[in-house]
């Protein structure tokens, strides 16, 4: 069988080049390793290295050629055994696997039509096969990273059960995935198995096509760019895999907008300072804290403008009757947002206590997938750690977070004096297939009320 | 001072003596305690020798059958005090390398009879001497012996156990074997191919009963061709011990009473586990029919004390006690990853004529669990190797998930498809489908090709058929 030699991609970012000079001619029999030709960039001339062995059959793109795009066909490779040789099939085989890896690594369906001229996941491809630039990665070690580690059966469990196998968590032997991981995975249902349509939950069912027309392509892989010595590699585990590709396709799928206010919080430290004084001692404790307070106005503030407590589909916008407003929480591992469903409704010490008890149970990973999916709205709070202001990524199928900053004395001016005020910044992402500015606008309006006067949270 | 270790072992048999091996490979400090032959039943009473014996009756089939192979000779005669010599040759050669094994891990061998006095205490007593021992962990691996029934008790003269038939001391003409499962069956093929006359009763309505039925129909077939007589469905009501031999009263499925007078008499009923006299109630391990009820780690609930083998659940094989053992000395070590056995994945093999070799759920079993079945069969007859071989005569059968692809299950008869399972068993643990086994390359001519035809023929592709 014929293979193509294709023109190289001979660092990460390089997508034409001239084939300086043809080393070989047609004819010449080459083995892994020969120089084949001299390929030059606006910053190198590099040597290019044959893969395959086999004769020179055709020169296809003649020396001296400019702007010779990566992966164009440059030369056809016989091979020796021709007429016979299924072994070749193999980098073939290899290129259709991963092709449909690195089209799934975006959620790219693989496709004929994905077969553009410069195709992102070829690309890559090439790089590793073709290009043998120092900074290169070995064949084992995209193997490595690349390749589900599964039983044939398990393979075939999850395809049918559509299970993304790459999210399960494999307890076979150097945690391969066998049988039994993919059927507790289907029993469980959670994060790290679920089933592929879900994953793309709100997102456009379309999502591949319209990723494609776009021109998304993947990023090259971050080891091209350095020494295999200079780092050291920490192995996705299935919450990591989850979260790259959950945050990944919220980003991408979602049009985020942002909104920034400012809220004075005086008298929620003081109101708050006050309970906390009164909390009995022993049983029915508690400790409200200021993220206590957010959720709930959250929740009354989502009460009052329905319009924001909505998840997209592509057929309609469905308006949530309840306030789950989830939190995020995180852990050593990786960040998970738990949900106080009908917060609405829910007092201050009971949505307290629910936080407490949600973040402990996800840090001892013992949440149920029913307790962190779904939610109407979520909040995340980076305050503790003194960050001012920050943006959150939506987390689908909410279609909107908000990111909470620190609270701090800050001088403000008031009747044209300055003064002290604990002020605290929120920013909310909104989705705006759901969310128009100025509703987005008036949430915030609303949830400025309920911290600026925590008794109109009684009302 | 007593002495201390990390782990003691209780019983040298297949089970106990790999655990060692393992805990000793571990950095533990280990010692096992026997209170016969390094090796237990397994190398000197059971799998090995009964091997050796039935080496010797698989050559006197062939010295039967010399003309079809282009041999003449006469007067082809048996020894039977040499073949019992021999196959104890082998059991002793085979104690003695457990024994090089032991001291090759430095695991320190205790002769004499142990006895737990409370948890990780052990007296260990040989020739009335008591010498106290402490381990951090104590695994039983006692065993099993031959089950018996009132009326029906073996007394080492007339009435053997597996025991006594191993080494007779004159040929019987004719015996009665109680039981007809691998040990039962094995015993009967030895002697009938030296020419006892073998009646075998069942009280299951087949042969090898825990076998897939199809394949205890053709064991059936082969059986009764050799000349032994089944009785299936059929009880002893009576034995009674005549001078120097045994007679049976039966009883058919339809109630009818037969007697039969032989030589002598095994019985092959099952066994049971040696649970007593090792200070089980002292600690207040559960027992539950002669058997030590352990989880899945082979624990049994009492901090640091662990059975495996024929003294804890079925399968009640070597292979299985052996692979029990080197969980839990692994389990002691704290090695990571370490996975509780698969039952469903342990072969089993009986080294009758034709053998017979099975793995996961039979037929009937993989229906009765609601799954769509696909079943491939390939007979040896389509097999060049086992026609060469003059054994055209097996069936290689698979059960697959129709759904799925999965192995659920493979059973065989026929010449050395106790050496083949072992595919299957590969197949199974790396959770092949009958896709990956379809696209395996098998070596022609082999009888493995058999297996390969088989799963082609569970989705209508077989070649030779």
């Amino acid at each position: 069988m014929d293979i193509q030699i294709l023109m190289p991609a001979l660092s990460p970012t390089m997508e034409e080049g001239k084939l300086a000079k043809w080393l070989v001619k047609e004819g010449d029999e080459v083995h892994s390793g020969d120089v084949l030709a001299e390929i030059e960039t606006d910053k190198a001339t590099m040597e290019f290295e044959a893969v395959d062995e086999g004769k020179i059959g055709k020169i296809l793109v003649p020396e001296g050629t400019e702007g010779v795009k990566v992966n164009q066909p440059i030369a056809v490779l016989l091979s020796e055994d021709d007429g016979q040789g299924n072994g070749h099939d193999i980098p073939s085989a290899m290129q259709s696997i991963r092709d449909a890896v690195a089209a799934e690594a975006v959620g790219v369906k693989p496709s004929p039509a994905s077969a553009a001229p410069v195709s992102a996941s070829a690309t890559r491809a090439t790089v590793v096969a073709q290009a043998r630039s120092p900074s290169s990665m070995s064949e084992d070690r995209w193997h490595a990273q690349h390749c589900v580690f599964a039983s044939p059966l398990a393979k075939r469990l999850a395809a049918q059960a559509g299970i993304d196998i790459a999210a399960v968590k494999g307890s076979g032997p150097r945690g391969r995935v066998v049988k039994t991981d993919i059927e507790e995975a289907r029993h469980m249902g959670g994060v790290a198995a679920r089933p592929l349509q879900k994953i793309e939950g709100s997102a456009p069912h379309a999502a591949g096509q319209k990723t494609e027309a776009l021109g998304v392509m993947p990023l090259p892989d971050a080891r091209l760019f350095y020494r295999p010595d200079s780092y050291q590699e920490v192995p996705h585990d299935s919450i990591r895999k989850a979260i790259a590709r959950r945050l990944t396709s919220a980003k991408v799928l979602i049009p985020h907008y942002y909104l920034t206010i400012d809220c004075r919080i005086d008298a929620l430290l003081a109101a708050r300072a006050r309970l906390n004084g009164q909390a009995p001692k022993g049983d029915g404790a508690y400790k409200l804290s200021v993220n206590d307070f957010i959720v709930k106005a959250s929740a009354l503030a989502l009460m009052r403008v329905p319009e924001v407590n909505a998840s997209w589909t592509d057929t309609a916008i469905l308006r949530h009757r309840h306030a789950d407003v989830g939190v995020a929480v995180a852990l050593d591992f990786g960040l998970i947002t738990p949900i106080v469903f009908a917060a609405e409704a829910k007092g201050l010490v009971a949505i307290s206590a629910e936080i407490k008890s949600l973040a402990e149970r996800a840090r001892a990973k013992r949440l149920k997938p029913q307790e962190y999916e779904g939610g109407s709205f979520a909040v995340s709070n980076l305050g503790m750690f003194g960050i001012k202001d920050f943006t959150a990524v939506i987390n689908p199928p909410q279609a909107a977070i908000l990111a909470v900053g620190a609270s701090e004395s800050r001088a403000i001016v008031r009747n044209d004096k300055i003064e002290i005020a604990d002020i605290m910044t929120v920013t909310l992402s909104c989705d705006h297939r759901v969310i128009d500015g100025a509703t987005g606008a008036r949430f915030l309006q609303a949830f400025r009320l309920f911290i600026e006067d925590p008794a109109t949270m009684l009302l | 001072m007593t002495e201390s270790y990390d782990v003691i072992v209780i019983g040298s048999g297949p089970a106990g003596y790999v655990c060692a091996i393992r805990a000793a490979q571990l950095g533990l400090k280990t010692a096992i305690v026997e209170r016969d032959r390094l090796g237990g039943i397994c190398l000197n009473w059971g799998c090995i020798p009964t091997k050796a014996l039935l080496r010797t009756s698989e050559i006197w089939h062939l010295m039967h059958r010399l003309d079809e192979f282009g041999f003449r000779a006469e007067n082809i005669a048996f020894d039977i005090a040499k073949i019992v010599e021999r196959s104890r040759k082998v059991a002793q050669r085979l104690s003695n390398g457990v024994a090089f094994l032991m001291k090759k891990h430095k695991i320190a061998v205790i002769p004499g009879e142990a006895k737990l006095s409370a948890a990780g205490a052990i007296t260990v007593t040989k020739d009335g001497n008591s010498t106290d021992y402490a381990a951090k962990n104590v695994v039983l691996a006692t065993g099993a012996r031959a089950r018996s029934f009132p009326g029906l008790e073996p007394d080492g003269d007339l009435v053997w156990t597996y025991r006594e038939a191993m080494i007779p001391k004159a040929f019987p003409k004719s015996l009665l074997i109680v039981g007809s499962g691998a040990i039962g069956i094995e015993f009967a093929s030895f002697y009938r191919t030296l020419g006892a006359e073998v009646t075998v009763v069942e009280v299951l309505d087949r042969v090898l009963p825990v076998e897939d039925a199809e394949i205890s129909q053709l064991a059936l077939k082969a059986f009764t061709k050799q000349g032994m007589k089944i009785e299936v469905s059929t009880t002893v009501e009576k034995l009674e011990k005549g001078n120097d031999s045994v007679t049976a009263m039966l009883k058919g499925k339809d109630g009818k009473l037969e007697t039969v007078t032989a030589e002598r008499a095994i019985l092959a009923v099952g066994i049971v586990g040696n649970v007593e006299n090792i200070g089980l109630e002292n600690l207040g391990v559960k027992v539950d029919k002669t058997h030590v009820v352990v989880n899945e780690w082979g624990e049994t609930g009492i901090q640091g004390l662990y059975a495996i083998g024929d003294l804890v659940g079925p399968p009640w094989l070597a292979h299985k006690g052996m692979h029990e053992g080197v969980i839990v000395a692994e389990r002691i070590a704290g090695v990571k990853g370490v996975h509780p056995l698969d039952t469903a994945k342990v072969p089993a093999c009986t080294y009758c004529w034709p053998q017979v070799a099975s793995i996961g759920l039979t037929e009937a079993q993989a229906e009765a669990s609601g799954r769509q079945i696909k079943v491939g069969r390939f007979p040896f007859i389509g097999n060049g190797k086992a026609i060469a071989l003059g054994e055209p005569d097996g069936l290689v059968k698979t059960v697959f998930d129709a759904d799925t692809g999965e192995l659920l299950g493979a059973h065989m008869i026929g010449a050395e498809v106790t050496e083949l399972i072992e595919g299957y068993s590969i197949a199974r643990t790396l959770e092949a489908t009958e896709a990956d086994l379809a696209a395996a390359v098998f070596p022609h001519p082999t009888l493995s090709e058999a297996m390969h035809e088989s799963v082609l023929d569970a989705d209508k592709r077989a070649l030779h058929i």
